[in-house]
């Protein structure tokens, strides 16, 4: 397992060593000289010369790649064009509200899809199988957005029931936030609920028709207890694998989500960003949501090999 | 296929006779055959026909300028005038959705190709030589894949520039690593059949194997696998416009449609209805479709 893990870890210390090389070429891809965009449009060519000398700009390519990667570590991204204020602080204030929102996401698509999937996957080939699939694939068809604009027009343009946007922050009104939140994380987790329910039914299947599994009906145990203590068990562990992988398209639908809700959070500051040009915000929001994401994948393999002793064991014998 | 199976004995006859002039047309009716069995899918595909014929006619079809302003007429309700009303410009919503097809097929389309153009050339490449060259593309690989796909088209956007062109070219980057990962784990195991090892014996060289004996063996895969992805690269690049990302004003795209519509809600909710309808219809279709080219090219149900 120790195997398993250190070179799960390496080959995540190699992606984020070409991440950081991604991002910083693709800041320097920007057109015009990036003096220029730090200084403004008002910066004449002393200024751009102090700018130059200040951020090293003159030095060989690698020594700033080098010293740019140094100082991210210390966790230094550099400050914010506009506001001046780091890029860490800006994206750390804006983060825990992105965090709530996901994770009230992920709340929502579980609930619907983990019942949902099993269900469909034990009355398979029925009506309610089918049923269960159509939404799912309406749910995968369905662009998330419009979903929300159209959850708008409903219960807030329609029926009033729910406010169209806006953000309290939980500590101050937990209710308030609650319900500013609930048609954010439905939209964010319908299209996440759609994807872990097709991967629910499938494994359920897959685990329901194991020998193991007819062993337990075969002496006498109640189909309740069949599924519901050994065939989930088995039969939810490729859904913890897609729930890892599915983060990436949760932190870009949260970008969407946010923009519809006008939810303040990491998405809005994302979208701000690059309308005004703040390069420096861009380049440190990318870097951090991809380092977060192998960090989450890294976690979700490191979890998986710990409560699956077949991963364990084969780890343990140096395979691959 | 036990109906095939009752054939009568003459038909069998007659394709031991002319077995290579029926090839083709015997692959295309037990095509139609298969297909027939699935009714959504045909549906499907009937209805991303439809689209597609919208997208290449809609300059013959629109019946109105999708472009064309009317102070007279500023967010109108449907009407027989305007069967899907007019928007905040008085444009008629009909023509601009119409018109929009266009702009999300090109889209879809476009980056799903420039994906397959990439991933797979490199992809086999992976599999077919790995070793170093292997592990370095991997490593690229995992660390492109890393990017959520929204940060990574903002990311190129913000880099490039928001337009139509731009925003597929990031659309298409963002899913080039699942062909290319697709295409290297297809390699590794048609590389170790029995027949690429007998063309290799018989002298056959790395690029003759790669094109005529690995190629034309994964390639229904990788049909399967773009039908399925154009939904999602159609509905990427509505969001990208309905962010400002992608298409500019006042070309008509359903995204960008959408953006304007959620400021007038209350006054004219049906400028939200169309747009969003139409992907939702146009990504619906291509999944369907998507479910039946997977099983008609499935070469285990023959």
């Amino acid at each position: 397992m120790v195997d398993f893990l250190v070179h799960r870890v390496l080959i995540s210390v190699v992606t984020l060593i070409v991440i950081s090389l991604i991002v910083f070429t693709g800041v320097r891809m920007i057109p015009g000289d990036p003096a220029r965009v730090m200084g403004g449009t008002d910066a004449d060519s002393a200024g751009l010369e102090e700018i130059r000398q200040k951020y090293g700009l003159n030095d060989p390519i690698v020594v700033q790649y080098l010293r740019w990667v140094g100082l991210a570590i210390r966790g230094d991204l550099g400050e914010s064009i506009r506001t001046r204020e780091s890029v860490v602080h800006t994206v750390a204030r804006k983060l825990p509200i992105t965090m709530e929102l996901a994770f009230l996401a992920v709340l929502v698509a579980l609930a619907i899809a983990i019942p949902a999937g099993i269900f469909s996957a034990v009355r398979r080939n029925t009506i309610w199988d089918l049923v269960a699939n159509t939404v799912s694939l309406c749910g995968i068809s369905i662009p998330s957005f419009w979903l929300g604009i159209m959850l708008i027009l409903l219960f807030a343009v329609r029926l009033g029931w729910l406010p169209a946007s806006g953000f309290v922050p939980f500590w101050q009104q937990p209710f308030g936030n609650l319900q500013r939140m609930l048609m954010p994380a439905f939209v964010l987790g319908a299209g996440l609920a759609a994807v872990l329910m097709r991967q629910t039914r499938n494994s359920m299947i897959e685990v329901l028709s194991a020998d193991y599994i007819r062993t337990a009906y075969s002496k006498g145990l109640a189909r309740r207890v069949v599924i519901f203590r050994h065939a989930i068990r088995n039969g939810l562990i490729p859904v913890v694998t897609i729930l890892g992988l599915q983060m990436g398209a949760l932190m870009g639908g949260a970008v969407v989500t946010e923009q519809i809700f006008v939810v303040p959070g990491f998405g809005r500051l994302i979208v701000e960003a690059v309308f005004t040009r703040d390069y420096p915000l861009v380049q440190g929001v990318v870097l951090i949501t991809a380092s977060s994401y192998v960090l989450i994948n890294l976690l979700v393999d490191a979890s998986y090999s710990l409560l699956n002793p077949r991963i364990r064991i084969r780890g343990a014998a140096g395979e691959r | 296929m036990s109906a095939d199976g009752s054939s009568s004995t003459a038909a069998v006859a007659e394709r031991l006779v002319a077995p290579v002039a029926r090839t083709s047309d015997g692959a295309v009716r037990r095509g139609w055959r298969r297909a027939r069995r699935r009714p959504p899918a045909l549906v499907g595909a009937a209805v991303v026909l439809l689209f597609t014929a919208l997208a290449i006619g809609a300059p013959w079809i629109s019946i109105a300028n999708p472009i064309k302003t009317d102070w007279g007429q500023i967010r109108k309700a449907p009407s027989w005038a305007h069967p899907f009303g007019t928007d905040d410009l008085g444009r008629d919503v009909l023509s601009r959705v119409v018109w929009g097809t266009r702009v999300s097929m090109q889209a879809g389309v476009f980056a799903i190709l420039l994906a397959i153009a990439i991933g797979v050339p490199v992809g086999l490449a992976a599999g077919y030589y790995r070793g170093a060259v292997d592990q370095v593309i991997m490593r690229l690989t995992d660390a492109w894949l890393s990017f959520p796909f929204l940060i990574l088209a903002i990311g190129l956007v913000t880099i490039l520039g928001p337009s139509l062109t731009n925003a597929t070219v990031a659309i298409g980057l963002g899913a080039t690593p699942t062909y290319l990962r697709l295409t290297r784990g297809l390699v590794l195991s048609t590389k170790e059949e029995d027949f690429v090892q007998g063309a290799r014996a018989l002298g056959a060289g790395d690029p003759r194997l790669m094109a005529r004996h690995i190629l034309p063996n994964i390639w229904s895969a990788l049909v399967v696998q773009a039908t399925v992805s154009i939904p999602g690269a159609i509905i990427a690049e509505a969001i990208l416009s309905f962010l400002g990302l992608g298409v500019q004003p006042p070309t008509p795209s359903w995204g960008t449609m959408l953006n304007t519509a959620q400021q007038f809600l209350e006054s004219a909710p049906w400028m939200a209805w169309w747009p969003g309808l139409a992907i939702f219809f146009l990504a619906l279709s291509f999944n369907l479709a998507g479910d039946g080219v997977r099983d008609l090219l499935d070469p285990r149900d023959y």
